[in-house]
């Protein structure tokens, strides 16, 4: 049998091998997954990670997905490095979406410059503010976040259905719940005009940008990472946690909503109850497989983002159900947390164990 | 017959060796000390008597007889008790209680007999004690018999005892001191594991002495001066003893006045009407049994705990509102007794470990990092307090408790502080960076900053500091030179006697 041992300090290569190392795992059990399902499995996999990707429709759609899922992944890894557990994501950005989306449709009739600026800064203040809630009963009532957070997220969703269903209903859509399709003026611009890809994704790398640049280069990334390691260590410092709890919150839910609004804005033009398909779920995933480091969470958020688009590939082709999406998705969770224990540990076999026996 | 015989022990640790090739032999009724530096390899090895620990190669032998202990509960059947360093009991039960719980099953019939038991054994021992108390209301000192009256009510034949006397005044090692010599006369063996070389040259019949992990040396104690016994645990390369002279301070730079606090936690010392001054230019020692108040002093002048603002004053300036930083910027440099999850960052690089506390001058207005001076700063550490690290960006966690303690010492007192507030500074130091950091303290006050130091270490104490007084159960003695302070009366007052008139019984002499 193995055992696992302490490792002397945490293994750097381990740190950057268990994300390459879950993939292949998850590969492996997915492949083996699709034979069971009676498809040959090399075929499968094709189709589900490698089709999508054969033309440039295909990247440009990959972009669509990537520009959600990179933005709420970057606010929830400011939030993670604090050891601030917002699974909230998801609420914050249908909140997004939703406060937006109403401001978007009061306004949409006026042809103004600055309405769509004035539309994504609403659907961001949303977020934040949704995500203000888990912060104040967190640091008011000690209430655990990842309670709150997501229990805000049926709230949010609730509210968006209300909203669709209600006040935000589309008089002439013939009862269907889904607002009236926005004008051009509250519609994020597009890179190129043949695609969908909207200039969101541009938003989201300057979003990595900054963040990177905040995280390893201010004063702020170094409290909230101090705060996350070693909250006593930040009371030394003199650091005050409570207001960086709240920043921490805030920023995540602020981004999350902006993905929200511009999701709303972008690809859908309207609001209806399916604004997102689990993209900050989704995001939660990419935080820890790019290893909570903004490079490593382009990449991941490309993965994920894959991994829609593979879902999506496999119902068309192989009659399989789309929710094989959210499968692959918490297979990488789950081997990638396996894998991560192999950092701090190392196995070995357990015959070493009992030495003196020998004697 | 020997008690006990060990040959050839030796464990590894990944990344070292803690115990290489050691044989000992343990006779009846002998008062055996193990010696040597915090890393040596002393506890592994009484860990490996008891049980705990699994040596990779090696013999025990007990009673002339080769045996393989399993555990703890093994080790205990053939007659070893073990009193850590850190007592395992439940402070919200009482002291039968907790006796009863270590016991096997079925020993006593009932409760009424085994708080009999537990009376008659620590009154023939003199170690009074109640058994219907509370834990959580005995001293340490008396935990610390709780733990040993729990031995002795099985077949004592060998009794180990993890530095007992870092928790105890010098009253209360008299008195340990006195039961251990009763227990070794009528028969019992005792390993005494300790770095203090005092004490073993007034209890021990004879010494192991062990350096990195090895056997280096076996002498009596009583033939064997303090020196000889200190260059066995050392080595040959680093100097041993140094006297720094007295000196009176000026101006006041910490002024404490009624300062009261109620800590949230429970178990926590309250502190109680407390009021003293730190000078320019002197260093100030606070004596005491660990958990008397000087974490909530220390945090209360950190500024990580709040008074009124008036009870703590910097150069006559009220700040026991203000936060740590703030503090830090009128000049306060700390150094808490938690080195790696609160003085330091474990995950975090020594460079990161140093803008921890140094980010009022390695941060700009605008809040950017100053990177460069950063790295440099840090590098200085290194260099002048002779850190031993692979480099500026190892981890924290990665460095040897000695030379954290080297590295955050050193970041403070290369912020130049005015005032620098010390908790054990060389707690758990070997002897080389315990000279490193005893000089940068008093080069510290040489320099006109007022010290604090907060310590149970009372040779220390009396080798650096020029005032000295004594906490306990938060209130503080008066602060005196240290010429005018006697061993024992140090020790009466970290026993909270602090009128003149108490008598000094039952002192031993440390000097």
């Amino acid at each position: 049998m193995l055992r696992l041992e302490r490792r002397p300090s945490d293994s750097k290569l381990m740190m950057a091998l268990s994300p390459v190392l879950a993939i292949v795992l998850t590969l492996a059990a997915g492949g083996t997954l699709f034979s069971v399902l009676g498809h040959a499995p090399g075929q499968a996999l094709y189709t589900f990670f490698i089709a999508p990707l054969t033309d440039l429709y295909g990247w440009t759609e990959l972009g669509v997905k990537v520009a959600p899922l990179m933005l709420c992944a970057l606010g929830l890894n400011f939030c993670y490095r604090a050891r601030v557990w917002n699974i909230g994501a998801e609420g914050q950005f249908i909140m997004g979406g939703l406060g937006g989306g109403w401001i978007a449709l009061e306004l949409m009739h006026l042809n103004d410059i600055w309405i769509l600026p004035l539309v994504l800064l609403a659907g961001t203040v949303c977020g934040m503010a949704w995500a203000a809630l888990a912060a104040w009963l967190k640091t008011h009532f000690h209430a655990n976040e990842v309670l709150t957070t997501i229990m805000l997220n049926y709230i949010a969703l609730n509210a968006l259905l209300y909203a669709v269903h209600g006040p935000l209903m589309d008089p002439d859509g013939f009862n269907f719940p889904e607002s009236a399709l926005f004008t051009e003026s509250v519609t994020m611009p597009l890179i190129h005009e043949d695609y969908r890809l909207s200039i969101s994704l541009l938003l989201a790398l300057l979003v990595l940008a900054v963040m990177w640049t905040l995280l390893t280069r201010t004063l702020l990334g170094f409290q909230i990472s101090v705060l996350g390691e070693d909250e006593k260590a930040a009371r030394f410092a003199g650091f005050r946690t409570r207001w960086l709890t709240w920043m921490a919150l805030l920023v995540s839910g602020a981004l999350a909503g902006l993905a929200g609004i511009a999701e709303v804005t972008g690809p859908l033009g309207q609001l209806s109850p399916h604004i997102s398909p689990g993209y900050g779920y989704a995001a939660i995933i990419v935080v820890f497989l790019g290893r909570m480091h903004p490079l490593g969470i382009l990449f991941a958020s490309m993965l994920l983002g894959l991994t829609y688009m593979g879902g999506e590939m496999v119902q068309m082709d192989l009659t399989l159900p789309k929710s094989i999406t959210g499968l692959f998705q918490g297979m990488l969770l789950f081997f990638l947390l396996a894998c991560d224990v192999l950092i701090g540990y190392r196995i070995l076999p357990a015959s070493r164990q009992n030495p003196q026996t020998a004697n | 017959m020997n008690r006990l015989e060990l040959s050839g022990i030796t464990k590894r640790y990944p990344g070292c060796i803690a115990n290489q090739d050691i044989s000992l032999t343990v006779q009846p009724g002998e008062i055996h000390a193990l010696l040597g530096e915090n890393g040596a390899g002393k506890s592994t090895l009484m860990k490996i008597i008891y049980g705990v620990v699994k040596p990779d190669a090696g013999e025990i032998t007990w009673q002339n007889k080769q045996v393989v202990i399993e555990g703890p509960a093994d080790a205990r059947r053939l007659g070893i008790g073990m009193v850590f360093q850190h007592f395992s009991l439940f402070e919200t039960l009482t002291v039968a209680e907790n006796i009863a719980l270590g016991l096997p099953a079925g020993q006593f019939r009932n409760r009424a007999e085994l708080k009999q038991k537990i009376s008659e054994v620590s009154d023939h021992y003199g170690m009074k004690l109640d058994p219907d108390r509370f834990v959580h209301t005995l001293s340490v000192g008396e935990q610390q018999r709780v733990e040993i009256v729990r031995c002795l009510l099985q077949n004592l034949q060998l009794l180990i005892l993890d530095e007992p006397t870092s928790v105890l005044t010098p009253q209360e090692v008299g008195r340990l001191f006195k039961t251990l010599r009763q227990l070794a006369a009528e028969g019992c063996s005792i390993l005494f594991i300790t770095h203090k070389l005092e004490e073993v040259r007034q209890l021990c019949d004879i010494a192991s002495i062990l350096r990195h992990g090895e056997l280096s040396g076996q002498c009596k104690p009583a033939d064997t001066t303090t020196e000889e016994l200190a260059r066995l645990m050392v080595g040959d390369d680093t100097p041993l003893f140094r006297q720094f002279d007295k000196v009176q301070g000026g101006s006041p730079i910490l002024e404490i006045t009624g300062l009261v606090h109620q800590p949230d936690d429970p178990f926590a010392s309250p502190i109680r009407d407390i009021g003293f001054t730190v000078n320019a230019g002197e260093i100030v020692g606070i004596a005491g049994v660990a958990g008397n108040g000087q974490e909530e002093l220390l945090s209360l002048i950190s500024g990580e705990a709040r008074s009124a603002a008036g009870q703590v004053k910097l150069h006559g300036r009220p700040v026991g509102r203000l936060y740590p930083d703030q503090r830090r910027k009128l000049g306060v440099g700390v150094v808490p007794e938690e080195r790696l999850g609160r003085g330091a960052v474990p995950s975090h690089s020594l460079v990161q470990n140093t803008l921890l506390t140094g980010f009022g001058q390695m941060v700009n207005r605008w809040g950017w990092i100053q990177r460069l001076p950063l790295r440099k700063l840090t590098q200085e550490i290194l260099d002048k307090f002779n850190v031993k690290a692979e480099n500026i960006d190892a981890q924290a966690k990665s460095l040897s408790g000695g030379n954290l303690q080297k590295f955050i010492i050193g970041r403070e007192v290369l912020q130049q502080p005015k005032l620098l507030v010390c908790s054990h500074p060389t707690w758990g130091v070997d002897i080389g960076a315990a000279i490193v950091i005893h000089d940068a303290l008093i080069n510290l006050r040489d320099q006109g900053a007022g010290v604090l130091i907060l310590s149970e270490d009372i040779e220390e104490l009396f080798k650096i500091c020029d005032r000295l007084g004594a906490i306990c159960e938060g209130k503080l003695s008066p602060v005196l030179p240290a010429s005018q302070v006697s061993i024992q009366r140090l020790g009466q007052w970290m026993a909270g006697e602090f009128t003149e008139s108490a008598s000094n019984q039952g002192a031993p002499a440390y000097a």
